[in-house]
């Protein structure tokens, strides 16, 4: 181990707190000492719990899963970044090596209309679940395993599929937009399918039910800033947005489009 | 159910609308600069000729002004609607919201597309009252090129560009579109999905030239005819 480990540090911190879903909220600010430097950023947000919880306070309440960066749940603005300053990182991957001694540190939630907090840093992220629910999956039966090279898929074009598929459904991609758009998500999860020869069945409905439900859920509207891919833990391109896009007006140009075939309850 | 009308209430549909319509207002642009090298020339005979030209078209001329205005109403309805989208998809903002840097996009300039189109929207406004509607041929501005009468613009535009005040108004607006047209250009191909990974750079960078071009060719404009037209005080 580096002889880093025993370096300490001091940070204070500045964190939204809130009560509840309709509760007003405001900032808070805590100071903490001794601080490894080599601690990630939750255990230090653990440490701070520890110590209000030691002096009969509310421990501050935020998400986290797997820490080792594939869940997507942990979701903190650090410093007016999501996931904070290391771009390809999520929140669980920073390190506390990563700041200045004695900065002062502001934690926010994700913030958007369609992401509402809970509360603290805990907001409500099952828009994403119905957004991929109306339509980020195969319907079509597929009958018996197949063989493995029984569909043959071209090494690029699984490469860009699985590229989409890394999409982990953290949300930082909405938090981090100037507009609150979750158009990043949506498009890995409508390019991870419409690459693949599998995915060509709904590949249709696929797109207009996602794209219906992402615009109902009351996300904003796409600017290209590409801040979302700068925020993205696994770098996932607005290349896929770019094919969204084919894939909605191919789609909505089609005669099963005015046909019903994007309403929620069916259609052809 | 009318698809067209669900197609383009969508967000994505308005994007579309948005980048097809913004293209389109790009193509004006560079033919209408085009047109307007005309104003460099010595004396108002070329530029008066061109629109005399334009005015021959007679109900063509009608025909793309109605056009065009209908591309860019088209343009500013659904600018204020994704703005309006936006603003209400974050009801509460961040601290200090700071860019990651790297792939990112967003600047000053393209993050407030909103209120740089706005001034060109005012400009426009004002530039079609100001030389599409302004002096006409009754009210004496007509000179003859080739023996025939013509409406004298060129008289009109030198009335206006010897004041400074007029001068500043343009080269400032023109200042605003160049900022709309960094992002405006590249965004327009993202929105309408024909972009790839390999000319996305480029179209960006082309952006960019295009912006400096536009801008720059009609703010000097202008300028060159304030400093050969006001030369002393007796223009
Ligand atoms: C000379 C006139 C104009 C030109 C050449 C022009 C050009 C463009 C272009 C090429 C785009 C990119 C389209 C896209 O993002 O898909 C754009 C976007 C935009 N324009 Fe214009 N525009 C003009 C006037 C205006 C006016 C008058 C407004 C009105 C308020 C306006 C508001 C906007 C907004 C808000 C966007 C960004 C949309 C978004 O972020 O989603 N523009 N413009
Ligand atoms: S696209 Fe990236 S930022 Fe958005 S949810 Fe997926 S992993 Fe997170
Ligand atoms: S806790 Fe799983 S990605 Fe951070």
């Amino acid at each position: 181990m580096s002889a880093s480990n025993s370096k300490t540090m001091n940070v204070r911190l500045k964190i939204w707190r809130q009560e509840g879903p309709s509760a007003p909220g405001a900032f808070e600010e805590y100071s903490l000492s001794g601080i490894l430097v080599d601690m990630s950023f939750l255990e230090m947000l653990d440490t701070l719990n520890e110590k209000l919880i030691h002096e009969g306070k509310r421990p501050v309440e935020f998400e986290s899963d797997c820490r080792e960066g594939i869940c997507g749940t942990c979701s903190l603005m650090v410093q007016g970044q999501a996931h904070g300053p290391v771009r390809g990182a999520t929140t669980c991957q920073l390190y506390m090596r990563s700041f200045q001694d004695g900065e002062l540190i502001t934690i926010e939630p994700w913030r958007a209309k369609a992401f509402p907090i809970l509360r603290d840093l805990i907001t409500d992220r099952r828009a994403f679940d119905r957004i991929q629910m109306a339509g980020g999956y195969t319907g079509a039966k597929t009958g018996p395993h197949a063989d493995a090279n029984a569909i043959l898929i071209p090494k690029d074009i699984a490469d860009r599929a699985m590229d989409a598929a890394a999409c982990i459904g953290c949300g930082a991609c909405v938090a981090a937009c100037p507009n609150a758009s979750a158009s990043l998500f949506t498009s890995a999860k409508v390019t991870q399918f419409a690459l693949l020869p599998q995915g060509h069945a709904d590949r249709k409905r696929r797109v207009i039910r996602m794209v219906d439900q992402m615009d109902k859920e009351g996300f904003g509207s796409c600017s290209n800033l590409q801040e979302c891919e700068a925020a993205c833990p696994k770098k996932i391109s607005i290349q896929n947005i770019a094919i969204m896009k084919q894939e909605y007006l191919k789609a909505a140009i089609s005669a099963d489009f005015r046909a019903g075939l994007g309403s929620a309850d069916g259609g052809a | 159910m009318v698809p067209l009308t669900r197609l383009f209430s969508s967000t994505l549909g308005r994007k579309y609308l948005m980048g097809a319509s913004g293209m389109a207002l790009v193509l004006f642009l560079v033919v209408h600069l085009l047109g307007n090298l005309t104003l460099y020339a010595p004396n108002g005979d070329l530029l008066n000729t061109y629109a005399a030209r334009l005015q021959g078209l007679g109900i063509g001329l009608i025909a793309l002004e109605v056009g065009l205005a209908l591309t860019i109403l088209l343009h500013i309805i659904t600018a204020f609607q994704v703005t309006y989208t936006s603003k209400l998809a974050r009801p509460i903002g961040y601290d200090s919201p700071k860019t990651k840097g790297g792939p990112s996009k967003s600047t000053a300039g393209s993050r407030n597309m909103i209120l740089t189109g706005i001034v060109l929207g005012v400009f426009l406004v004002v530039h079609i009252l100001q030389f599409r509607f302004g002096p006409s041929m009754e009210e004496g501005y007509t000179t003859t090129v080739n023996g025939a009468m013509v409406h004298d613009l060129y008289r009109v535009v030198v009335e206006a560009f010897v004041q400074p005040l007029w001068v500043a108004f343009y080269v400032g607006c023109m200042v605003f579109l160049g900022f709309h047209l960094r992002h405006g250009y590249w965004s327009a191909f993202q929105s309408l999905g024909i972009i790839n990974p390999r000319w996305s750079k480029p179209i960006h960078t082309l952006g960019l030239l295009i912006a400096l071009l536009l801008a720059f060719g009609f703010l000097f404009i202008p300028i060159f005819i304030y400093f050969t037209q006001s030369g002393g005080g007796n223009p």
